[in-house]
């Protein structure tokens, strides 16, 4: 009998840790963790990163990641984020956010870390409903979308339009990169992966705020499966949610 | 103390500054509010000289929770409002009372409710005192009474909120705020600038185990757990407790006050006295935790008590459950919109000594 050689082609990154995921199956946020994972190994920055969780499904984010954290109320965290690096310049601060908590609550928040050119960066997760709370319409729900507290679908006269964020905060003063990638398949997960490691820069070169939206399926509340979430995220999603970098000036030298 | 003799003649909030620097005070969040301003623009220049940070927020809300991030990150910081903005910061103080994160925040209360007016008054009492977010929790209280326990009491401030890992308040109100005294500015000596090195997150340099806080406790038992915890430490502060007593050794009647109206029934007390009647003050120097067993001593002994507050009745509760056993107290409200002179105070005072 051969002895079968096996070896391990796809491990863990070491920023993330070895333990049961609580998120649903097919659940992108799991996809978004791993990629800032890969990142922190990449740019070693495990050490010196200081994670703000937001309030949403990720707020379990800081039992995934090996990094200190320190937990925001919903839709505080760049606010948060903008204390602990004013605190502490030197540390790589960073928030990850759901789009209830980034573009809802904490609207205000966010506009005002970017505008005034906070050296964080911002990981966005745009999956078009409030997950955690069973999947009521967020500012993000598309329109005609059908959720629990939008039960006959999102309607501009009554709910307003969907907000396009990468495009709004790449409006800002202060913003050194914005973009929009998704995560619904490998092409594009690496797509995204350049886009959060240009934001990941942009701090660590104090070139300005960057921030990075991610259209990600919450399949339970979509009450899809997961392939039908992917094809949602293709087929209604990037049409109004067009992927690409919307600002980058991480080549410029920056904003003083 | 080192010895800075130098008298300077400023305002309360400018003490609070001064305070708040002299116990180095690194970062700052305001956000523009009357009858509190001159703090954020004292501090706009001053932190930056002194190597810290400051940021007006675009919010009270938003200037809460940068303080939550900074005394996450074990640097000492504060923020400044008065009333309205209080009701913004209190998402914030409850994060902070629940994930232990020290802090200093002050209020120069104004009158409320809602816009209210500009002027002094003592409506934030049960906000300050019972918690004023959600959930279980109290923290440390102080209510100044002059320019110079404005400056002492922020240093003090500083110390509580690392030592015990709590939000502290330090409640002023317009009058003392606005008003200008002379006072002897002193630093204090030993400050550890990184007292949070056992538990702040500063990075897991040099490969230290994470850190994390936080408030949210979801496995079974553990909220109660730590809501246990948070009480045994409230309730470690009675000890802190202090007050001013004047003139109440042999004082028939014991004049209750706190903060600015604490000091203007000092004079009412000074004038009585001049006149042979045996009135005295007891001024609650921290309103949480409350002075109660001193309180309670002077009950003991048979005094009378009359609580005089710029509300309609807050503090007078704390003054009842503290000599509950024994005795009641009288209350006389004085409403906000005006300025209370120890004249004002004379005819309410005299009308309780006499019995009536
Ligand atoms: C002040 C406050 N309001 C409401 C909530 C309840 N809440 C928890 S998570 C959440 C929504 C999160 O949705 P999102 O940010 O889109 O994250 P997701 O779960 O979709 O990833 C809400 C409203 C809260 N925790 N705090
Ligand atoms: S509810 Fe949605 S966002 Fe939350 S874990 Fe499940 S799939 Fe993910
Ligand atoms: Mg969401």
């Amino acid at each position: 009998m051969t002895e079968m050689n096996e070896k391990l082609v796809f491990d863990k990154p070491e920023s993330v840790i070895d333990r049961a995921t609580h998120y649903c199956p097919g659940c992108h946020h799991g996809i978004a963790h791993r990629l800032v994972g890969e990142l922190l190994d990449e740019m070693q920055l495990t050490e010196k990163s200081l994670l703000i969780g937001s309030i949403g499904c990720s707020v379990f984010l800081y039992n995934y990641l090996n990094v200190d954290a320190v937990e925001a109320p919903h839709g505080r965290a760049p606010a948060v984020g903008t204390g602990v690096k004013r605190a502490r310049p030197d540390n790589f601060v960073f928030t990850y956010q759901g789009d209830g908590d980034l573009a809802s609550i904490g609207m205000a928040e966010i506009m005002h870390a970017a505008n005034r050119g906070e050296k964080i960066s911002v990981v966005f997760v745009n999956n078009t409903v409030y997950g955690m709370t069973g999947g009521q319409m967020a500012p993000t729900t598309l329109i005609g979308q059908k959720t629990t507290t939008s039960p006959a679908g999102r309607c501009v006269a009554h709910e307003g339009a969907p907000i396009r964020m990468a495009e709004i905060i790449a409006s800002l003063g202060g913003v050194a990169y914005a973009a929009r990638g998704s995560l619904d398949c490998v092409k594009n997960i690496r797509a995204a992966k350049k886009h959060i490691k240009k934001a990941f820069e942009c701090q660590v070169n104090a070139t300005g705020f960057g921030f990075v939206e991610l259209l990600s399926g919450c399949p339970t509340n979509w009450k899809m499966t997961p392939v039908q979430a992917n094809e949602r995220i293709q087929k209604e999603m990037i049409p109004y949610f067009p992927l690409g970098v919307f600002k980058d000036i991480s080549e410029e030298g920056g904003i003083c | 103390m080192s010895k800075q003799p130098e008298r300077i003649f400023i305002k309360g909030n400018e003490a609070i500054a001064r305070g708040a620097l002299a116990a180095r005070c690194k970062c700052f969040f305001g956000y523009p509010i009357t009858p509190q301003n001159d703090i954020p623009e004292f501090m706009s220049s001053a932190m930056i000289k002194a190597g810290g940070d400051f940021v007006q927020a675009e919010s009270e809300v938003a200037a809460a929770n940068m303080l939550l991030g900074a005394g996450a990150a074990g640097i000492r910081a504060m923020t400044s409002s008065s009333s309205p903005g209080m009701s913004l910061k209190q998402e914030a103080i409850s994060y902070m009372a629940g994930s232990e994160v020290p802090a200093v925040v002050v209020n120069m209360n104004r009158g409320g409710p809602g816009l209210g007016d500009i002027g002094p008054a003592q409506g934030d009492y049960y906000q300050s005192t019972r918690g004023g977010g959600h959930g279980d929790y109290r923290h440390f209280t102080f209510g100044p009474g002059t320019v110079q326990e404005a400056y002492d009491l922020t240093i003090r401030a500083f110390d509580i909120a690392f030592e015990h890992r709590t939000p502290v308040l330090i409640l002023g109100d317009a009058i003392l705020g606005q008003m200008k005294e002379p006072i002897t500015p002193w630093e204090p000596e030993g400050v550890d600038d990184e007292a949070g090195r056992d538990w702040a997150i500063s990075g897991r340099t040099g490969g230290r185990d994470k850190r994390l806080i936080k408030s949210l406790f979801l496995a079974e038992g553990e909220l109660a757990g730590q809501n246990k915890h948070l009480q045994a430490k409230y309730d470690s502060w009675t000890d802190l407790a202090e007050c001013e007593q004047f003139e109440t050794q042999d004082a028939e009647l014991v004049i209750c006050a706190y903060g600015s109206i604490g000091r203007i029934a000092k004079s009412a007390v000074r004038k009585f006295r001049k006149e042979g009647k045996k009135v005295g003050l007891f001024r609650p120097i921290t309103l949480y935790p409350f002075p109660s067993a001193d309180l309670k001593k002077l009950a003991e002994e048979g005094k009378r008590f009359l609580t005089i507050e710029h509300n309609l009745g807050q503090m007078v509760d704390d003054v009842r459950l503290a000599v509950r056993t024994i005795c009641d107290s009288e209350f006389f409200p004085i409403y906000p919109g005006n300025l209370p002179t120890p004249d004002e105070l004379e005819a309410p005072i005299l009308a309780c000594l006499e019995g009536k």
